[in-house]
């Protein structure tokens, strides 16, 4: 008994000492698989997500960052934002919300935010429109943190035209390299990296 | 259960007194353990063990306009990834030459069609084009990139743009409004 009491709680040691835990997200998303063995980093990486309804979801990984970003896009567009709407933005891995409604997201309490359904971040085909959203966030994550990587992360069901105008946007700002965040599968028999 | 209380220790002894039990020194650990397990059990089911993978992306620069040689359509496969998870090819023939349009879905039918026709033309000869269409959905176009990598084709462009030929081709063979 006393070993396995030991092993036990030398194994729950390990777990805890290793945990991730799951973040929020502002909706799920169902990748798609590939063969590709490429993990995604850890760190420096912005994810912009695209739900099965073809709603556009932005993140970045880092809590100091992610007020650098939004010091950055508030001063662009000319609003302010508290501390502790700051505070708030800071603990949200990824929000897909329309600049103007994001303030009034902030003050919502916790059990709120939840509930809502979040529109999505505004996007077109051209990928610099006036509309555009995803732009600004893209150029204002970068400013903030010039090492970010990219990363795309579309759920199975997300229709083409979306992503394409995803594709647009970071086109548009000469962005030509990014990595799809994909689940993954088995190679089939026989088959060899180069 | 085990049973980990073994008896106290008392006795009789000789001279018949009756002396009071000894109180055992071990401790029941059975609840200690199972908490610890479920615990862990807690813990291996919050982490996220597999990190996901991911596959990179390289699209052409679009501020730079590069005089490129055209491709003769001898050596291109064209894939339309259409609606309901199929694929549509022409092969060997430009849209506007009446090529014949080929279905499949997505897998192995796909993968034997890709070998055949790069086996077709030969090496480095060959180039795929990959067209997706209004109807199809990001995963399909993430199964194309990765059958790409699977057969190890090295030549192939996503291009989003349909020409009029090709729009009428797909109306008229395989009833795809695009």
């Amino acid at each position: 008994m006393t070993a396995m009491c030991d092993v036990a709680f030398l194994l729950l040691t390990f777990f805890i000492l290793t945990a991730q835990f799951r973040s929020q997200d502002a909706a799920a998303i169902e990748t798609p698989s590939s063969i590709s063995g490429i993990k995604v980093p850890d760190s420096d990486i912005m994810t912009i997500g695209l739900g099965r309804d073809g709603k556009v979801y932005f993140g970045i990984d880092n809590a100091q960052n992610r007020i650098a970003m939004l010091d950055n896009i508030a001063a662009a567009k000319g609003i302010t934002f508290t501390n502790n709407e700051k505070k708030e933005f800071s603990l949200m891995s990824n929000f897909g919300l329309p600049i103007n409604q994001l303030k009034s997201f902030l003050n919502l309490p916790k059990e709120q935010q939840a509930k809502i359904k979040q529109p999505g971040i505004p996007t077109d085909s051209t990928g610099a429109g006036p509309t555009n959203e995803l732009k600004e966030w893209v150029y204002n994550s970068r400013k903030a943190n010039n090492n970010l990587r990219i990363a795309l992360k579309g759920d199975n069901l997300a229709k083409f035209p979306e992503f394409k105008n995803v594709l647009a946007t970071l086109q548009a700002q000469n962005i030509n390299k990014f990595n799809l965040i994909t689940g993954t599968e088995a190679p089939p028999a026989g088959w060899k990296a180069d | 259960m085990a049973e980990i209380n073994t008896g106290g220790g008392g006795g009789k002894h000789d001279g018949g007194k009756v002396r009071s039990k000894k109180a055992s020194t071990r401790v029941d650990m059975t609840p200690m353990v199972d908490l610890g397990f479920l615990l862990i059990t807690f813990f291996i089911l919050a982490t996220t063990l597999s990190k996901p993978s991911s596959m990179t992306l390289n699209v052409p620069d679009k501020t730079q306009k590069e005089e490129t040689e055209p491709i003769k359509a001898s050596n291109v496969m064209t894939i339309f990834l259409g609606k309901d998870n199929k694929a549509h090819y022409i092969f060997g023939k430009a849209a506007n030459e009446d090529p014949e349009v080929k279905t499949v879905g997505y897998g192995y039918e796909f993968r034997q069609a890709l070998t055949e026709n790069a086996k077709k033309v030969g090496g480095e000869k060959f180039v795929v084009v990959i067209k997706p269409t209004k109807q199809s959905t990001y995963k399909n176009m993430v199964d194309v990139l990765d059958e790409m990598a699977i057969t190890k084709l090295k030549r192939y462009a996503l291009v989003d743009q349909l020409t009029a030929d090709e729009k009428k081709l797909l109306k008229d063979k395989v009833k795809l409004d695009t």
